[in-house]
């Protein structure tokens, strides 16, 4: 069972046990691809393809995070292929969503000099903030559809399932069912998805408020205006 | 984007599973708050409490300096708001304190003294408080508010097994086969442990056995659900101890070896059938039986528990009964396997294991045993009482009696939290002294004549012992409001002046330079801790006692080879039924319980963002009920009981069973607790919460 491979990365020769991810190996030999829709708290889904690396043989990129190692495998992880791969996915991913508040991302364009303006005419996600609860906004425009927060309200931290994924294609969208408002669903504002967000496209509200200039005293007489919308006494 | 100034680890202030958090912080305030992936005891999650609840921190009516009341001496004393105070100085207030407590101690002696200590502190608040509590004024009488919780879990495992705490840790959930969740709305009250457990649901296919009388979240990745009726749960798991025994599914190995009491048990159960059980509890034989099969096969089992089964006047009954069943199956010293009561408060765990209880020292070394008394006299140079003190309610008792006549009260609020709540405020008005130390005014506070400001748990540095037995840090995030001070520096304060006013000629010793040189005092009398310091804790993020040496790794479960009492025990028990049952007067069963976004008395959670989302107080009716008194969702009811009444807001839900109503015990403006009686478990001293009779009617 702990039989291991070995493998020829970048001119390395590494064994790693044989059940591992190509990420996790790279993560062993200190190299972690760079990652977009993967965080450590979720289930690897293969989604950005960020994570891409080149193997020898292999007709397309491996996205390292949910691709097995084989015996003998040699893997490429800055051939220019990868790179050129890479940096195309942050450049349509900054051309449609804001990554503004995203600081990893950012970190990542710097890092393989992405152009932030070669889709300048590309259609963006732009859309209101959702404002529907005492404790974080939803703001899609900054959604990349990474799925971290369905995977941590379901079957990876909450096993509470309040949100999923709805629309097709470009309209594709993070939403509740029957895109209701969230103290309308099973949601019970654990914000463990809030945590997980790479982008700020879930933020709490107290920050939403401060960033707007608001003090704390000030935020509070906000949230007694709240509370009589949602219906509360005195 | 805000960007943070500084991330402060720490932990949560609510529950006892601990979770480790980052406060970020700006200009001063916690502007987030995020969990460390990778860190025990959470990993990471956080519940709605944790992540958005601690904002109470920065009210604007956290207190800020002493107060003194202004009618002092008048009585009988009247509940007031802050307005019935006057600000005064440290030096003012504490001389004041000290000198009512020397005055009542020489005129009435020592035991007038009643004590409560706060299960929110810090084990090093806690320790200092019982030391002075013991050590100056001389007296036990000290205790907090797990004789309200968990008291009942503790005498059922002290006698079954010898100690009390919760045997194994939270890491261990994955590894479970099979585990009963019973009276524990553990989604609602523990809800990253409930996150733990569907994980072993969801991922790992255990199956999991509900004992709820209610609907709770739970039942919906149960296999089993039994339904009992309230305060019949030791009829249940007499019953699945009767299979267990009949269908030869116990564990004689493990019986022979570990456990005493085998014969008397079993003859004991012959008639407790699962027919019989299902006659009291409603809960049908078969459903019985296959769950005593499903737990006694399993390889790996354990029981967790909350308040359901241990605030009742039967509650040691009940954690016995849940302890039977463990020692029959062998369930118990296996990773995984044990007897898990969930404790409610961030460090209910430590302030017990503190010594904040009437009849034990820090580690529960014995108050009557000549031996710990002689330790802890030769450590701290004073003589000490050797008897044991009273119990929370045992004071509530002798101060009617007029025997206590001053109530030190620490980060507590008996005001809310004790059962009968009008015959509690009878008590405290004809009290002499009475001297409140919290971060915020709330009903206790009302009735005081010192009121001391204290910091929060994002104000000092201390630590928490959660459920699991782990001893975690807390540390200064943000400056404390005002003049507040940390607990133990009050009360080393307080202390130094009443052994001046007392005319000691020795100091017990309140000479502390930080929290962590009290946790040394503490570990040095206290041989489980002895191999835990602030520092090993920081670089380990976490220590298990019992923990005798600073090489020892700590302990995650118990009981791997032994049990402290030697061999478990098997008790025999007699199913007996609620003290206060519904009649044609009072036709509906109330019990009380906990929601989601809220916290115990309300003091924290009703000035946080979460009051937001649960603004009112609400009445649990099952649509059956509901329909023949035209009660529709919304509509407010009164809500009497031969107590008192309350007005709430009613929830028309199939949640909890018909001829029931469950009603959450944080609202101030419609305490739960005007409601229920003061029937108390013989052995453990704690009220009975679930079960008592009231009567709805339609406010117009």
């Amino acid at each position: 069972m702990n039989k291991t491979f070995t493998l020829t990365i970048d001119g390395q020769s590494v064994d790693a046990p044989q059940d591992s991810t190509i990420q996790q190996v790279l993560e062993s030999i200190n190299k972690p691809a760079p990652l977009i829709c993967a965080h450590e708290a979720t289930t690897p889904e293969g989604l950005c393809r960020q994570c891409v690396v080149e193997v020898e043989g292999w007709r397309v990129l491996a996205p390292s995070c949910v691709t097995k190692i084989n015996e003998g495998m040699v893997i490429h992880t800055a051939s220019e292929r990868v790179i050129r791969s890479r940096r195309t996915i942050l450049e349509m991913l900054n051309a449609s969503v804001d990554l503004s508040e995203a600081p990893e991302l950012q970190a990542q364009m710097d890092e393989f000099g992405a152009d932030r303006e070669r889709f300048p005419h590309a259609k963006t996600r732009e859309q209101d903030v959702k404002d529907d609860n005492p404790f974080f906004v939803r703001d899609y425009e900054k959604c990349l559809m990474c799925w971290r927060c369905v995977q941590a309200c379901g079957d990876d931290i909450q096993y509470t399932y309040s949100i999923s994924v709805g629309g097709r294609g470009f309209e594709s969208k993070i939403s509740t069912f029957f895109d209701s408002p969230m103290p309308e669903t099973s949601c019970v504002f654990c914000g463990n998805c809030v945590a997980v967000c790479p982008t700020n496209a879930l933020k709490s509200k107290t920050e939403f408020f401060m960033e707007q200039g608001l003090d704390y005293d000030e935020i509070r007489q906000e949230k007694r205006a709240e509370k009589k919308k949602m219906g509360g006494g005195k | 984007m805000i960007k943070s100034q500084k991330s402060v680890r720490s932990t949560c202030p609510y529950c006892g599973v601990g979770c480790q958090v980052d406060l970020q912080i700006k200009d001063e305030k916690i502007f987030r708050v995020d969990a460390p992936f990778g860190v025990a005891p959470n990993f990471g999650r956080l519940c709605t409490k944790g992540r958005f609840g601690v904002d109470y921190v920065h009210h604007p009516s956290r207190l800020k300096t002493p107060l003194i009341r202004k009618d002092l001496g008048t009585k009988p004393r009247q509940a007031i708001g802050i307005e019935g105070f006057r600000e005064a100085t440290w030096d003012e207030a504490l001389d004041l304190a000290a000198e009512k407590f020397a005055e009542i101690v020489q005129a009435k002696g020592a035991d007038a003294i009643g004590s409560f200590c706060s299960a929110k502190a810090t084990n090093e608040d806690n320790y200092l408080f019982q030391k002075f509590v013991r050590g100056v004024i001389g007296t036990n009488n000290v205790d907090h508010c797990a004789r309200l919780c968990h008291a009942a879990s503790v005498a059922g495992l002290q006698i079954a097994l010898g100690t009390s705490a919760m045997s194994n840790s939270i890491a261990e959930m994955k590894d479970l086969d099979v585990f009963i969740v019973a009276g524990s709305n553990t989604t609602e009250t523990h809800p990253v442990i409930s996150t733990f457990l569907r994980e072993a649901v969801v991922k790992n296919g255990a199956k999991l056995i509900v004992v709820d009388p209610r609907q709770i979240e739970m039942t919906q990745f149960a296999t089993r659900w039994l339904r009992q009726k309230p305060g019949t749960d030791v009829a249940v798991f007499q019953a699945m101890a009767q299979v267990i025994i009949q269908e030869n599914l116990y564990d004689s190995d493990f019986i022979q070896k570990r456990v005493d009491g085998f014969d008397d048990y079993a003859a004991s159960i012959q008639e407790s059938t699962p027919e019989w059980a299902e006659q009291i509890s409603g809960v049908p034989a078969a459903e019985i039986r296959e769950s005593a099969r499903l737990y006694a096969n399993a390889e790996k089992a354990a029981i967790y528990w909350g308040m359901g089964i241990s605030q009742s006047v039967h509650g040691t009954d009940n954690a016995l009964s849940l302890a039977n069943l463990a020692l029959l199956s062998g369930n118990l010293g296996k990773t995984g396997t044990g007897l898990n009561p969930l404790r409610g408060q961030n460090n209910v765990q430590g302030c017990s294991d503190a010594g904040g209880l009437p009849n034990v020292f820090p580690g529960y070394q014995s108050v009557t045993d000549p031996e710990s008394r002689a330790k802890f006299e030769g450590d701290w140079g004073v003589v000490l009482n050797p008897e044991a003190g009273l119990t929370t309610m045992e004071m509530v008792d002798a101060a009617e009696k007029g025997v206590i006549r001053g109530y030190y009260v620490m980060g507590e609020n008996p005001m809310m939290s004790e059962p009968d709540l009008r015959h509690a405020r009878h008590v405290m008005e004809e009290l002499d002294f009475v001297l409140v130390q919290d971060i915020f005014m709330n009903e206790t506070g009302e009735y005081a004549d010192i009121i001391l400001p204290a910091s929060s748990f994002a104000e000092k540095e201390g630590t928490f012992t959660n459920s699991d037995r782990r001893v975690q840090l807390i540390r200064e995030a943000v400056p404390a409001p005002g003049e507040a001070r940390d607990d133990w520096e009050i009360i080393s304060d307080l202390a130094k002046r009443v052994e001046e006013k007392l005319g000691r000629k020795t100091s017990a010793g309140f000479e502390f330079d930080s929290a962590s040189s009290i946790w040394d005092e503490m570990a040095r009398l206290t041989p489980d801790f002895q191999g835990i310091t602030h520092e090993r804790i920081e670089r380990e993020d976490g220590v298990h006692w019992p923990c005798p040496t600073p090489d020892h790794p700590g302990t995650p479960y118990l009981f791997a080879d032994t049990f402290p009492s030697g061999k478990g025990q098997l008790t025999p028990l007699n199913y007996r039924p609620s003290q206060e049952l519904p009649d044609d007067e009072y036709p509906l069963l109330l019990s009380t319980g906990r929601v989601l976004y809220h916290w115990h008395g309300g003091t924290m959670t009703r000035r946080s963002k979460l009051d937001d989302i649960y603004p009112d107080p609400t009445v649990e009716i099952h649509p059956k009920d509901a329909k023949p008194l035209d009660i529709h969702a919304g509509d407010w009811i009164k809500v009497r009981s031969r107590r008192g009444e309350i007005k709430v807001k009613a929830l028309v839900t199939k949640r909890s069973r018909p001829g029931m109503v469950f009603i959450p015990i944080h609202f101030a403006e419609a305490a739960a607790n005007e409601l229920t009686l003061d029937a108390r478990d013989p052995q453990a001293k704690i009220p009975d919460y679930k079960v008592a009779a009231v009567v709805l009617e339609k406010v117009n």
